[in-house]
């Protein structure tokens, strides 16, 4: 029987891992990727709790939903962004641009 | 001709003139004196009619000359009991110190076309004269003490730019800024003196102030008498503290030390200001407060004839021994003035008492006719020989026949020799004297005797002494006019019945002349001259081994008895030394050290945080990271 507290387990170890790509990774497409990561757990976590704690009310599924979306405006924001720093720095590596300091 | 409008327009005039010249000086430039003098002209005129109505028409009723305040407008409000006029006010002495200043002015107007002719800053200089002429006429006109005060500071400020006017000339730099430390010095003196003042008057205005201030047993005068400070009543510290500022304008002893010095500015200027307006400006203060001098501090007014009576005789002895002869004729003025210091000194209030007031006023008037004529005359024979050395000139009787008639008719003058003016003021302050103080009545005798010998060494020198060398010649017919003019005056001013137009108390005077009395200052004078005529009639020997024989003491006078030494050696070692240096200490090692300390911190501290902003967005991460797991602990864990 799959619990709630394997469910939250993956969703931690994904959020961490998500976490962990966004400060390594050099690349901006793979940061990108490591943020989808951590509102994926969140999703998870959401789902799960409307599963387990929750169910007669709908207010995990309507958060996904709306986290979903968001996810998606957020990507096209960034991959214009990622586009744009492409063409004037010639490259997507973050660590590219970075003028924007003292 | 005593309405408001034709009494305003006699210091307006001028103020226009200044206005005017200073805006479009560079278009105005050749026309600059001849506007000048014709607005000071016009001033002359209507101070002529105004003195006309005002001693032989409308001023006297009942045989009393009134004060007469055709304006007074309020002009700075603070509140209800506190405001500050500004107004006209006419008595004998402001229409008689009308008068000498417009007539002086005119003629130092008149002169000065022909003396500063291509000069660069030409019109410039007419807008100084005409601003120190409009100030001068404000301050004799003033109804309040504060308006004596507000054009007190501005005569200060157009005596500083006028004796600063070479200022390519370090020398005069320098002069200028001696005068204006020494009067603004002073000039605290007198501010403090008419806060007291009106402080126990409850006013500012002159009439209210010396009705409350003189009539006994007023709660005021009473308030006045019984606050003490250091053993001396507030009414004594206040009138002082007046005294001081007009000692300080008036250079008598020990503030006189700006006077000599002010012979930098151009002769006609020295004519003006430093000889015949603006440095008896402070016998003037003391002569429109003197009901309450008189009444009110008898014994401050004794003391206020003693400094008079002791710069008056300082001043002598250290004129007989300067060669410049501009500064002969400063140390001359000092000494005149503190002739008429002291005849306000041994005076009362009021009927025959008021004898020396009157002779006060009286020597002011011809004064300011013969040192007039002296300084102008002076100026001629500057600009004749382009020194201002005695040892440069001699001779020039020939070549300057008119300068040289009108500086000996001024020497006479102010030597006191019968019938010119001079004689008959003097007589009247010596008599004065006579009746109330006798030893101050003896140091004016020496006194006298002095002036007679140091006026006539100059006379002797620049014209007789030796033949001139030189191609000097003649003054131009603008500069030799104002001369003549002003010897006619000089002349003939003594027969002036001066106690009848002006008293303390406004009555008539009958003053007489005792023949007798008069022989012993005339005797005096007439021995001065003839001792001038003797060592410096002809070159000879006999100045230079009399000044060896005396030595030290001739070093001593020579030196103005090293007050000027003094004075430095108390700014320098005393006031520098012992406070300036120390308050700079302060001011730079823990004042400064704060400021600069507390900046340089905050610069140290930012520039090391500055860093975190690095640019970095992963960096950035991480701190937010770390920013949110150190709230998560604190919220689950420690609250």
């Amino acid at each position: 029987m799959i619990g709630l507290e394997h469910i939250l387990f993956i969703s931690t170890a994904l959020f961490f891992l998500g976490i962990y790509g966004f400060l390594t990774r050099r690349n901006l497409i793979t940061m990108l990727m490591s943020v989808e990561l951590v509102l994926n757990s969140v999703n998870l976590n959401f789902i799960a709790f409307h599963k387990y704690l929750w169910p007669s009310g709908m207010d995990g599924v309507f958060f996904t939903v709306f986290v979903i979306a968001i996810a998606a405006a957020e990507a096209a924001v960034a991959i214009a962004i990622i586009i744009n720093l492409y063409k004037t720095h010639r490259s997507i590596l973050v660590d590219t641009a970075e003028e924007l300091k003292y | 001709m005593l309405s408001a409008t034709n009494i305003a327009l006699i210091p307006l005039l001028p103020l226009l003139g200044f206005v005017l010249l200073s805006l479009f000086g560079k278009q105005l430039k050749p026309f600059a004196g001849v506007l000048a003098t014709v607005l000071i002209l016009v001033s002359a005129v209507l101070t002529g009619g105004a003195a006309w109505t005002y001693f032989f028409a409308n001023g006297r009723v009942n045989d009393v000359y009134q004060t007469i305040i055709p304006l007074n407008i309020e002009w700075l409000r603070f509140n209800d009991q506190l405001s500050i006029q500004m107004g006209l006010l006419l008595d004998p002495i402001s229409v008689m110190m009308l008068v000498v200043v417009t007539l002086i002015s005119l003629m130092v107007h008149i002169y000065s076309n022909s003396y500063m002719h291509g000069e660069k800053r030409f019109a410039t200089y007419f807008a100084y004269l005409q601003l120190f002429t409009f100030s001068m006429l404000g301050l004799v006109l003033a109804t309040n003490i504060f308006q004596t005060y507000f054009f007190w500071e501005l005569v200060g400020v157009s005596s500083f730019l006028l004796i600063g006017y070479y200022y390519d000339k370090p020398s005069a730099v320098a002069a200028s800024k001696k005068a204006f430390i020494v009067t603004r010095f002073a000039d605290l003196g007198f501010l403090i003196g008419i806060l007291v003042l009106s402080f126990y008057g409850g006013s500012l205005d002159f009439q209210t102030l010396i009705q409350q201030l003189t009539t006994p047993h007023t709660p005021a005068l009473d308030a006045a008498n019984k606050a003490s400070f250091l053993g001396v009543s507030a009414l004594t510290w206040g009138l002082s503290l007046v005294f001081i500022g007009g000692a300080g304008k008036s250079a008598l002893f020990p503030l006189h030390i700006w006077l000599p010095d002010a012979m930098e500015g151009p002769t006609p200027v020295s004519a003006l200001i430093h000889a015949a307006t603006m440095v008896v400006a402070g016998v003037y203060l003391v002569a429109r407060l003197f009901p309450i001098y008189a009444i009110s501090a008898p014994e401050l007014l004794a003391a206020i004839g003693w400094v008079g009576a002791i710069s008056a005789v300082i001043a002598a002895l250290i004129a007989c021994t300067q060669t410049d002869i501009k500064r002969v004729l400063a140390y001359s003025t000092m000494s005149q003035i503190g002739y008429m210091m002291f005849a306000l000194g041994v005076s009362g209030y009021g009927g025959e008492a008021g004898l020396g007031f009157t002779a006060s006023m009286f020597h002011l008037f011809t004064h300011a006719l013969f040192k007039a004529l002296l300084f102008l005359g002076a100026g001629a024979v500057i600009h004749a020989v382009h020194s201002n050395e005695m040892h440069d000139m001699g001779g020039l009787r020939k070549q300057m026949p008119i300068t040289h008639i009108s500086f000996l008719i001024a020497c006479l003058a102010i030597a006191g020799v019968p019938p010119l003016s001079g004689f008959f003021s003097k007589e009247e302050i010596l008599l004065a004297a006579y009746q109330n103080n006798t030893p101050i009545y003896w140091i004016a005798l020496i006194t006298s005797g002095l002036t007679a010998f140091y006026m006539f060494r100059l006379y002797f020198r620049i014209f007789w002494n030796k033949p001139h060398t030189g191609h000097a010649h003649e003054a131009s017919a603008i500069m030799w006019l104002p001369l003549v003019l002003l010897a006619v005056g000089a002349a003939f001013a003594g027969l002036i019945p001066f106690g009848e137009l002006v008293s303390s108390d406004g009555k008539a005077l009958h003053s007489e002349l005792h023949l007798s009395f008069s022989i012993a200052p005339v005797a005096l004078g007439v021995f001065g001259i003839l001792i001038a005529a003797w060592l410096y009639g002809k070159q000879n020997a006999k100045p230079a081994s009399i000044q060896s024989s005396l030595g030290g003491l001739f070093q001593a006078v020579y030196h103005k008895l090293y007050i000027d030494e003094l004075y430095l050696f108390l700014t320098k070692s005393v006031v520098f030394a012992l406070i300036a240096k120390p308050a700079a200490w302060i001011d730079q090692h823990i004042i400064n050290a704060a400021v600069n300390g507390s900046a340089s911190i905050t610069q140290k501290i930012s520039s090391n945080i500055k860093t975190w902003q690095s640019g970095k967005v992963q960096e950035y991460g991480l701190y937010f990271l770390g920013g949110v797991i150190g709230l998560a602990v604190l919220v689950l864990y420690i609250w």
